[in-house]
C-alpha cells in the first residue's frame, strides 16, 4: 500500500510522467525497482545453470581445466576487471548525481561508464584475437598437443559461452544507458523523477558483479599451473 | 490512500470489447484484457493443431503393426504433439488468457502493472510459435519434448535446433508474464486488499509466476547450449568429447518438473474460485490453501530428480528426491481436502463450471496418487517409460490443467464476452470430455502396468483391445473440445446477456459491468470483505 507521505501526486492530478494505470508516482517508482530486481532473479538463474555446469566439469576434469585456465592472459583480465567494478562507481555515482538532480553530471557520468564498458568489449576483443591465433577457438581453430584436448577444449567452450553471453548483456547495458542518457538530455528527469536511472544502475551492476565471477573461474584457476 | 480520484475522463459505459475496433487497435492494445483474449485465440489454434498429432497417434495405434505411419513420423508426432502442448499451451494456457484478464480486476487495478511488457510477451510468443511450427513444417523434430541428448545434439537429422530456438523465445515471454504478475500483485492492489483478502486465484497464479520466473532462464540456458553443441560440433554434453548426458537432464527437468506446477497451479487457482461460489461458502481453511501453492512452489523445486532414477542416480540422492517427491503430495492434499469441505454442507449447484470443478477434483486426484506410484523407488523402475507414466501426467495435465481451464473460461465467459453460454449444451459437453478422457486414459495405466512402452509405434497383439479403448475414448475427447468452442463462439454473437454478476460471487472483477470498461472499474474500489465473504455481502449480492 502507498503511504500518504511520499505520495507524489499532490492533489489528485498525476504528473504527466505517471502512467495512468498507476494512482501514484510512488507506486509506479516501487513497481519498476521491483519489476528489475525480478529480472535480476531471472539472471542469476540463467548464468547459475551455467557457472553449474561448469562447476560439474572443473570437478570432473581438474587438470584440463587448469591447463586451459593456465592460457587466460591474466594482465588483460585484470585490467578488464578493474575496469568494470570502476565503471560500476562511476554508475553508482550517476545514480547519485540523479537524486540531487544534477543533469549535467548525470550526463558526464553515463558517458564515463558507457566508455569503461565499451574500453572492456575492446580488451575482451583482444584477448579473443590471442586466443584464434593460439588457435584455441573450438569449433573455429582448436588446437591442443596434450593429451585431453576434448576437454581443454570444453573449457575453452564453456570461456566463450560464458563470456560472450557477459559480452552480449554489456552491449544491452550500453544501449540501455543510450536511452538513459537520450532521455537526459531531452529533460525527462528531475530530482523527483529519476527512476529509470536506477534501474539501468541496478541492471549495470549485475552485469559487473557477473564478470567478477567469471573472472575468478576462467582466470584465476590456472594460475598455479603458470607458476 | 487520502488523495481523491481523478473523475474518468469521459464517464461513459464503452466497454474494452466495443472500444475501438479494427485490426491495429487490437494487435497494439496493452489492455491486460484485450492481451488476454489475443493469447486465448493463440492457444486456442496451438491445442488443436497439438490435439490432431495426438488423433494422428491414436489412430495410427489401432492396429498392433501400426496403422498409418513410418516408425520415423511416428517418432515425429509424439515429439510435436508434447512440443506444441507443453509450451505453446499448458504453460500459457491459464496465465496468459485467464491470468491476464482476471489479475487486475481481482486486485481492483486497472492493469498490470506494465501493460508494454505484456502486450511484447504475446509477440515473443507468437514469434517462439511460428519459429517452431516453421521448423515442423520443414521437416518435424523427432527427439520427444524432452530434447535428450546426444541424440538431440549429435545423431538426430531432423531440425531440433529450430524447434528448440522457438521454444527458448517462447521462454521470454512465460518469463516476461511472470514478472509482471509478481509485481502487479505485489504493488497494484486496491485500497483495503491486504494479501489475505485476496482470493485464492491470485495466491495461485503468484505462486505460478515465481516458478515461472526462477525456473524458466534453466531451460533457456539449457536449449541454448544444446543448440551451440549441435551447431557448432563442439562438447558440452556429448559422452564422446567427455560431456555428461545426466547433467543434460538434470538441467532440463530442474525447469521441467516445476513446469508441471506451471500447468497445474493456476487450474488450482481456477478451482479454488468455482468451489466457493458454487457452494456458497467461503473456501475452508483460506489460510492453508493459500500458503499450499507456494507450498507446492518451493517444494516442486526439489523434486526433479525423479525423473532419472533409472537414468544412473546414486542410490543416496534417488532416496532423497523419492523422499521430497512424496512431500509435495502434503500441500496438494490439503487443497483437495479444503476444496471438499468447502462443499461440505454447502448449497452446491451444478453449473457447468461446478461440474469442471468436480471432474478436476476426482482425475486430479487419481493423477496425484499415481504420482506417488511413481516416487517409489522400486515401482518407478517397474513402470518407467511406460503407458503408465503416460497416464499419470495426463491425468495431471489434462484432466487437470485442461479441465481447470475449461472450467474457468465457463465460469469467466459472462464477464469476458458479456454474454451466457447455452448451459444444457455445455453441461452435456462437460460430461463428454470427462468419459472421453477416462476412456482415453485409464486403459493406459493398465497398458503400462502389463509392460507397454511410451513412444513404441507398434506393440504386442494382446494390448490391441486396450489401445482401441483408448482410441474411441480420444475420439469422445476430441468432440467434448470441439463443441465448447463453437457454442461458446455462437454464444459471443446470439448469447443471452450476462449481466454484472450472474453467479451471485464476491471477487471485484463480479463488481464492475460485463464485459468491463477499458480501464475495468469507473471509480477505484475499495476492498471492504474478506474473500468469499458470502454472509458479509449477502445484500450485494442479491441485487446482482
Amino acid at each position: 500500500m502507498p503511504d500518504m507521505v511520499s505520495n507524489l501526486s499532490g492533489g489528485g492530478h498525476l504528473p504527466s510522467r505517471v502512467r495512468d494505470h498507476f494512482r501514484t508516482a510512488e507506486q509506479q517508482r516501487e513497481s519498476e525497482m521491483l519489476g528489475m530486481w525480478i529480472f535480476l532473479a531471472t539472471e542469476v538463474m540463467f548464468f547459475g545453470a551455467l557457472f553449474v555446469a561448469f562447476t560439474v566439469y572443473r570437478t570432473g576434469y581438474p587438470q584440463a581445466f587448469g591447463a586451459g585456465s593456465a592460457d587466460m592472459n591474466i594482465v588483460l583480465g585484470s585490467i578488464n576487471t578493474a575496469i568494470l567494478i570502476t565503471s560500476s562507481l562511476t554508475m553508482a555515482l550517476a545514480v547519485h548525481a540523479s537524486e540531487v538532480g544534477n543533469q549535467r553530471w548525470l550526463q558526464v557520468l553515463l558517458v564515463l561508464t558507457m566508455l569503461l564498458g565499451c574500453v572492456f568489449l575492446a580488451i575482451k576483443g583482444v584477448e579473443y584475437y590471442q586466443h584464434y591465433l593460439d588457435h584455441k577457438m573450438p569449433a573455429v581453430w582448436f588446437e591442443y598437443s596434450g593429451a585431453d584436448g576434448s576437454k581443454v577444449q570444453m573449457f575453452f567452450v564453456f570461456y566463450f559461452f560464458m563470456t560472450g553471453l557477459h559480452a552480449l548483456h554489456m552491449l544491452v547495458g550500453i544501449g540501455v544507458l543510450l536511452v538513459i542518457l537520450g532521455r537526459s538530455l531531452a529533460g525527462s528527469f528531475s530530482a523527483e523523477y529519476h527512476t529509470p536511472v536506477a534501474v539501468a544502475a541496478l541492471y549495470w551492476s549485475f552485469v559487473d558483479i557477473i564478470w567478477v565471477f567469471l573472472f575468478a573461474i576462467f582466470y584465476l584457476q590456472g594460475l598455479h599451473v603458470m607458476r | 490512500m487520502t488523495t481523491p480520484q481523478a473523475p474518468p475522463a469521459a464517464p461513459s459505459h464503452i466497454d474494452y470489447l466495443s472500444e475501438r475496433q479494427g485490426i491495429w487497435p487490437w494487435l497494439l492494445t496493452t489492455d491486460h484484457k484485450r492481451i488476454g483474449l489475443l493469447y486465448t485465440a493463440s492457444i486456442t489454434g496451438f491445442f488443436f493443431i497439438g490435439g490432431f498429432f495426438a488423433l494422428l497417434m491414436r489412430l495410427h495405434l489401432l492396429e498392433p503393426k501400426g496403422a498409418l505411419f513410418g516408425l520415423e513420423t511416428y517418432n515425429k508426432l509424439f515429439t510435436m504433439h508434447g512440443i506444441i502442448m507443453v509450451w505453446f499451451f499448458l504453460i500459457p494456457s491459464i496465465p496468459g488468457t485467464l491470468g491476464n484478464f482476471l489479475i487486475p480486476m481481482m486486485i481492483g487495478a486497472k492493469d498490470l502493472a506494465f501493460p508494454k511488457l505484456n502486450l511484447a510477451s504475446w509477440y515473443v510468443f507468437m514469434t517462439g510459435g511460428i519459429v517452431t511450427l516453421y521448423s515442423m513444417l520443414r521437416g518435424g523434430v523427432d527427439t520427444g519434448w524432452t530434447f535428450y541428448v546426444p541424440f538431440s545434439t549429435t545423431y538426430s537429422t531432423a531440425y531440433v535446433a529450430g524447434a528448440a530456438i522457438g521454444i527458448f523465445i517462447a521462454g521470454f515471454s512465460s518469463i516476461m508474464t511472470g514478472l509482471n504478475f509478481i509485481v502487479t500483485i505485489h504493488r497494484m492492489r486496491a485500497p483495503g486488499m491486504t494479501w489475505f483478502r485476496m482470493p485464492i486465484f491470485l495466491w495461485s497464479m503468484y505462486a505460478t509466476s515465481l516458478v515461472l520466473v526462477l525456473a524458466t532462464p534453466v531451460l533457456a540456458i539449457t536449449l541454448l547450449m544444446v543448440i551451440f553443441e549441435r551447431l557448432f560440433r563442439v562438447g558440452i554434453f556429448d559422452p564422446s568429447l567427455g560431456g555428461d548426458p545426466v547433467l543434460f537432464q538434470h538441467m532440463f527437468w530442474f525447469y521441467s518438473h516445476p513446469a508441471v506446477y506451471i500447468m497445474i497451479l493456476p487450474a488450482m487457482a481456477v478451482i479454488s474460485e468455482i468451489i466457493p461460489t458454487f457452494s456458497r461458502k467461503p473456501i475452508f481453511g483460506y489460510t492453508a490453501v493459500a500458503y499450499s501453492s507456494l507450498g507446492i512452489a518451493v517444494v516442486g523445486f526439489l523434486v526433479w530428480g525423479h525423473h532419472m532414477f533409472v537414468a544412473g542416480l546414486s542410490v543416496y540422492s534417488a532416496m532423497a528426491f523419492s523422499f521430497l517427491s512424496y512431500l509435495v503430495a502434503i500441500p496438494s492434499a490439503i487443497k483437495v481436502f479444503n476444496w471438499t469441505a468447502t462443499m461440505v454442507k454447502g448449497s452446491v449447484s451444478w453449473d457447468t463450471p461446478m461440474l469442471y470443478a468436480i471432474g478436476f477434483l476426482g482425475l486430479f486426484t487419481i493423477g496425484g496418487m499415481t504420482g506417488l506410484f511413481l516416487a517409489a523407488l522400486g515401482i518407478d523402475v517397474h513402470v518407467t517409460d511406460t503407458y503408465f507414466v503416460v497416464a499419470h501426467f495426463h491425468y495431471i495435465m489434462v484432466g487437470g490443467a485442461v479441465m481447470g481451464y475449461l472450467g474457468g473460461v465457463h465460469y469467466w465467459w459472462p464477464k469476458i464476452s458479456g454474454k451466457m453460454y447455452p448451459e444444457g449444451l455445455a453441461r452435456l459437453s462437460a460430461l463428454i470430455v470427462f468419459i472421453g478422457f477416462n476412456l482415453t486414459f485409464f486403459p493406459q495405466f493398465i497398458l503400462g502396468y502389463l509392460g507397454m512402452p511410451r513412444r513404441y509405434a507398434a506393440y504386442p497383439d494382446e494390448f490391441q483391445f486396450l489401445h482401441v479403448l483408448s482410441t474411441a475414448g480420444a475420439t469422445i475427447l476430441g468432440v467434448g473440445y470441439i463443441l465448447p468452442l463453437c457454442y461458446l463462439i455462437w454464444s459471443w454473437k446470439y448469447g443471452k446477456p450476462a449481466g454484472r454478476n450472474p453467479w451471485r460471487a464476491t471477487g471485484l472483477e463480479w463488481q464492475t459491468s460485463s464485459p468491463p470498461p477499458s480501464h475495468n472499474f469507473e471509480v477505484t474500489p475499495v476492498c471492504t470483505h474478506p474473500a468469499y465473504d458470502f454472509e458479509g455481502m449477502k445484500e450485494e449480492l442479491e441485487l446482482a
